[in-house]
C-alpha cells in the first residue's frame, strides 16, 4: 500500500496537529497525570494501546453497523458506549490475566472512559472518511503525539517543584503558560509536510 | 461550599455557578473549550450557550430518573442522558448556526467528554429535586459561558483588535493571542489572577484544583 501517505498521516497526527498544542484536547488529563514522570509514563503506554484499538473497534462498527443502517447521526452516543463497554471489558480482562499490569495501570484506565482524546479519534476518523489501516494509524499517531507531550511536560514539572514561582501561580496556571511556550515551539512542525 | 443542604436557596446555587465554584478558573474542570473555542467572543458565547442547554437538561433528567437508576450502573446511565442531550444540540446548532458549527463542530461533540457535566449530574442532580438541580445546572451552565466569554474577549481584543467580529481597536494586533499559545497563555495569566484576587480579598488558599 501507500506506505508515504501513511507515514505522512503518522506525522500529521503526532506532530503537526498534536492533540494537546493544536487542536487543545485532553487537557484534563494532561494537566492531571504530568505532576510525576512515573504516572505521565503510565498514561501514555495505556493512552496509545486504548486508542488504537478504539479506533479499530469504532471503524468497524461505524462501517458495518452504523453505515448500512443509516445511524450516522447516533455517533456519538454510540462511540461512547463502545469506549466505555471496551475500557471496562480490558479492566476486568486485565484484572484476571495479568494483576501485575493491573496494578500497574489500571488506576490509568478508569479515567479514560470519558476523556475527549479518545472520543475524538473516532469521531474525526468518520468524520474525514479513513479506510482501515488508515484509521489505526491516525489512532497511533495521535497517541504517540499524546504521549510525548505528556512527557515533555512531566520532565519540565518535575524541575518547576524547585523554581520559584508567585504563589497564585503555583499549580495549573504557571503550567499551561508553560504549555503555551511548548506549542509556540510546536507551531515549528506546521508545513513540514502539506496534506 | 452547599452545606445549607435544606434550605438551598436558588439565587445561591446560581452565585456558586458563576465564583464559588466556577467551572474553569475555580474548579479547573472541562479545560479543552477555555482554550479550544475562545479565539474570539462569538464562539465562546456560543460554546457556552451549548454547555448551558446540556447542563441544564442533563440535570433535569437525571434528576428526574434518580429513584429509577440502579447505584451500580448509574455512571453509565448519566453518559448516555449526557450523550443524548449532546446530540440533541449537535443537530440543532449544525441545523440553524452553520456559520459557528463549521469552526467548531467537533469540539460541540466532545461536549459529551466533558467532566463538570458528569460531575454535576453525579454530585449534585443525583440527590436532589428537579427545581435546584435545574437551578444547579444554571449557575454552573452561566459560570462556564461567563469564563469562557472572559478568555474569548482578551484573546480576541488582543489577537484581532475586534469584539464579536466587529473591529475596536486600530493598532497592530497580537497575532499570537488567536494563535494555540495566546489560549494558554490568556487561561494561564486569568487563572492567576483569580487567584490572586481570591487571595487578596477573600483571604482564600489560592491554587485551585488539580485539574481533571
Amino acid at each position: 500500500m501507500e506506505f508515504g501517505r501513511l507515514f505522512e498521516l503518522f506525522i500529521a497526527a503526532s506532530l503537526i496537529n498534536n492533540f494537546v498544542f493544536t487542536r487543545y484536547l485532553g487537557l484534563c488529563i494532561f494537566f492531571g497525570v504530568t505532576k510525576k514522570m512515573d504516572t505521565a509514563i503510565g498514561m501514555s503506554v495505556t493512552f496509545t494501546s486504548v486508542m488504537v484499538i478504539s479506533a479499530a473497534l469504532n471503524w468497524i462498527i461505524y462501517k458495518f453497523i452504523m453505515i448500512p443502517l443509516g445511524l450516522g447521526f447516533l455517533e456519538i452516543v454510540i462511540f461512547i458506549g463502545v469506549v466505555a463497554g471496551f475500557v471496562q471489558a480490558a479492566d476486568t480482562i486485565m484484572k484476571k490475566v495479568s494483576p501485575g499490569l493491573y496494578y500497574k495501570l489500571g488506576i490509568y484506565l478508569a479515567l479514560i472512559t470519558t476523556n475527549c482524546i479518545i472520543l475524538a479519534v473516532p469521531l474525526l476518523n468518520a468524520g474525514e472518511g479513513y479506510n482501515f489501516i488508515q484509521s489505526m494509524v491516525f489512532g497511533l499517531g495521535s497517541g504517540i503525539g499524546f504521549s510525548l507531550a505528556m512527557i515533555i511536560m512531566a520532565s519540565i514539572r518535575e524541575k518547576l517543584e524547585l523554581a520559584d514561582v508567585p504563589k497564585s501561580f503555583q499549580g495549573l496556571p504557571i503550567s499551561f503558560i508553560i504549555t503555551g511556550l511548548i506549542a509556540l515551539a510546536f507551531l515549528g512542525f506546521s508545513g513540514l509536510i502539506t496534506l | 461550599m452547599s452545606n445549607a443542604e435544606n434550605k438551598v436557596s436558588y439565587i445561591g446555587l446560581i452565585k456558586n455557578g458563576i465564583f464559588a465554584e466556577n467551572p474553569i478558573f475555580r474548579v479547573a474542570l472541562s479545560l479543552c473549550p477555555a482554550v479550544a473555542v475562545t479565539s474570539g467572543v462569538k464562539n465562546g458565547f456560543m460554546m457556552g450557550l451549548a454547555v448551558l442547554f446540556v447542563q441544564v437538561m442533563v440535570n433535569v433528567t437525571t434528576s428526574v430518573v434518580r429513584k429509577f437508576i440502579h447505584p451500580k450502573v448509574r455512571i453509565p446511565s448519566y453518559m448516555f442522558i449526557i450523550a443524548t442531550w449532546v446530540t440533541v444540540t449537535d443537530l440543532s446548532m449544525a441545523a440553524y448556526v452553520r456559520d459557528v458549527y463549521a469552526q467548531m463542530g467537533l469540539y460541540i461533540k466532545l461536549i459529551v467528554a466533558f467532566a463538570i457535566i458528569l460531575s454535576r449530574a453525579e454530585l449534585f442532580a443525583s440527590k436532589h429535586k428537579v427545581t435546584p438541580s435545574f437551578f444547579d445546572g444554571l449557575g454552573m451552565g452561566i459560570g462556564f459561558l461567563f469564563a469562557l466569554v472572559i478568555i474569548g474577549f482578551f484573546r480576541e481584543l488582543l489577537g484581532k483588535g475586534s469584539l464579536w467580529g466587529y473591529p475596536i481597536v486600530n493598532t497592530k494586533p497580537l497575532l499570537i493571542m488567536i494563535l494555540p499559545t495566546g489560549g494558554f497563555f490568556a487561561v494561564g495569566i486569568l487563572m492567576g489572577l483569580f487567584n490572586w484576587i481570591d487571595m487578596k480579598f477573600f483571604g482564600g488558599g489560592g491554587a485551585s484544583g488539580g485539574g481533571h
